[in-house]
């Protein structure tokens, strides 16, 4: 009997094979489809979320105005907040590139929407041009006075916010004008800018995002950072399973704790990605797959010819 | 007289990958494993995706929103990302255990390993580009990841058009060049043969 070679050959259709496996993998997610469809929860705008909850909705707009706001101390790409930035040591990739996305959230927020409004507002109008106008000092008092009461105040079915007593300078105007206009619907396209072709929602997903009513959405569906979240679809649909290592360190301290946690997460993945490209050249490391002993299973019937020759 | 291009790129093609093993009728005895079949199973589940992406580009981004077939496609195309997902995870594992890249293969298994991330962030783009409330919360949740590296201006999580064109039209294309790479590179030095006893698992 001859030995087994690596040269020896059988009749093979490789068209067949894959013209096959394309019938197969489709009637299967076909099926898929059928039994399980997919998930389709609409998309949450900025009206839905000054209806569902005002009060979240007012006290984020303040930070905005304010400059206290997440995005508002974001650093780059928005704003060129000092050591805003992630950083490990001396390194912040984030001041290498910039301010690329310029965000001003007092601006783009809550003013520039408003003075669209006050058009046909005259009281709206004045209250803008008495905050605008004031000084800086005078804006913190009022800001800081307004955001110290909001936790006690009311809103009414009409939509306006019905504030404790107090020295609040032109904001309950102005906020309340915001509320009604986030309600109606009018806020979500200002927030889109001035493009006829409304492609980019970095403005309307900044300031959701900045609020506690988008981000208890996100974690009562269980797509939370510290819940595996992107390795989950909504209600339970799969979602991105093979990013299994990348979130992974975000369950773990130090990558959980660190306010850089987001860039030691892409430094830790970052020999992983170099690792697995370059296996086959590091000595040593790429031999340890085979320590396992499975290609031993995966060529059984080679091996055992060849064993059978030998004896 | 100058050769011309074209012979050049004839005849290095028809040296380095003869149609006899572009398109070959037989293969090596040892190939019996089902192991073999997870390539083609992510080839397969791959041309099911590109399939059904091209149905719901045809149709628009907010068609499989507001129909029933429209989600149903929808449907399709996300149980043949997670299938190619699932083959691809396979036959990386198989090709690792079997150390593949011998013999004049490792540039074999670093087209394989760039076609994976290709196609990790092809999937990323195309959920977060899905314009529903998971989209929404993706992008949300990744752009202080692009951001902390520095990236986030040029790959913008929160800008929808950038991430569905980037979907649509270039990473299906990287991902289809990668694939086709990799395709070329198997057939032109063949399947792997079995590991021998001593044989040295460099490239």
């Amino acid at each position: 009997m001859t030995a087994p070679s690596p040269t020896d050959e059988r009749p093979y259709d490789l068209v067949k094979e894959i013209m096959f496996a394309v019938v197969v993998i489709t009637a299967l997610a076909v099926i898929l489809a059928v039994l399980f469809g997919s998930p389709d929860e609409r998309a949450k705008t900025i009206a839905d979320w000054a209806r569902a909850d005002g009060i979240d909705f007012v006290s984020t707009a303040l930070a905005e105005l304010d400059g206290t706001s997440g995005t508002a101390t974001y650093g780059p790409p928005y704003n060129s907040t000092p050591n805003a930035a992630q950083s490990l040591g001396p390194m912040a990739p984030a001041e290498w590139t910039g301010v690329g996305i310029p965000v001003d959230t007092a601006t783009d927020f809550v003013l520039d929407p408003l003075s669209k409004l006050a058009v046909t507002d005259p009281a709206l109008m004045d209250a803008l041009t008495t905050y605008e106008s004031a000084p800086a000092d005078q804006q913190s008092v009022w800001t800081a006075a307004y955001g110290s009461s909001l936790p006690d105040a009311q809103i009414s079915d009409s939509g306006t916010i019905e504030m404790p007593a107090g020295k609040y300078g032109p904001l309950p105007t102005i906020f309340t004008g915001l509320l009604r206009l986030a309600r109606s619907g009018g806020l979500d396209p200002s927030l889109l800018g001035d493009n006829y072709f409304p492609l980019d929602s970095t403005k309307p997903l900044l300031f959701l995002s900045d609020g506690e009513w988008f981000a208890s959405l996100g974690e009562g569906a269980g797509l939370g950072g510290d819940q595996w979240g992107i390795m989950n679809g909504v209600a339970d649909w799969p979602g991105q399973t093979w990013l299994w290592l990348y979130t992974f360190w975000y369950q773990i301290p130090p990558w959980s704790t660190s306010p850089s946690g987001d860039l030691l997460v892409y430094l830790t993945m970052l020999p992983f990605v170099v690792l697995t490209a370059a296996l086959p050249w590091i000595p040593g490391v790429r031999t340890l797959p085979t320590k396992l002993g499975l290609h031993r299973l995966i060529w059984k019937d080679h091996y055992a010819a060849q064993q059978r020759q030998q004896d | 007289m100058r050769r011309s291009w074209t012979t050049a790129v004839r005849e290095r093609i028809e040296t380095e990958l003869p149609l006899e093993n572009a398109l070959p009728d037989r293969q090596p005895a040892f190939v019996r494993s089902t192991v073999y079949l997870f390539g083609v199973g992510t080839l397969a589940s791959l041309l099911t995706v590109i399939g059904s992406g091209l149905v719901l580009a045809i149709f628009g981004p907010g068609w499989w929103h507001t129909t029933t077939v429209g989600a149903f496609v929808n449907s399709v195309h996300l149980f043949s990302v997670q299938l190619m997902f699932l083959f691809l995870a396979l036959h990386f594992f198989a090709q690792l255990v079997m150390a593949t890249w011998r013999r004049g293969r490792g540039v074999t298994w670093m087209i394989g390993a760039f076609s994976f991330f290709a196609a990790i962030v092809a999937a990323f783009t195309g959920y977060a580009s899905q314009t529903n409330f998971e989209a929404q919360w993706i992008a949300v949740s990744a752009k202080d990841g692009f951001n902390a590296i520095g990236v986030g201006s040029l790959f913008n999580t929160l800008n929808t058009g950038q991430m569905l064109a980037l979907h649509v039209a270039v990473l299906p294309a990287a991902l289809s060049l990668l694939v086709a790479w990799h395709v070329v590179l198997v057939r032109r030095r063949g399947v792997s043969p079995p590991i021998e006893d001593g044989e040295e698992m460099r490239p």
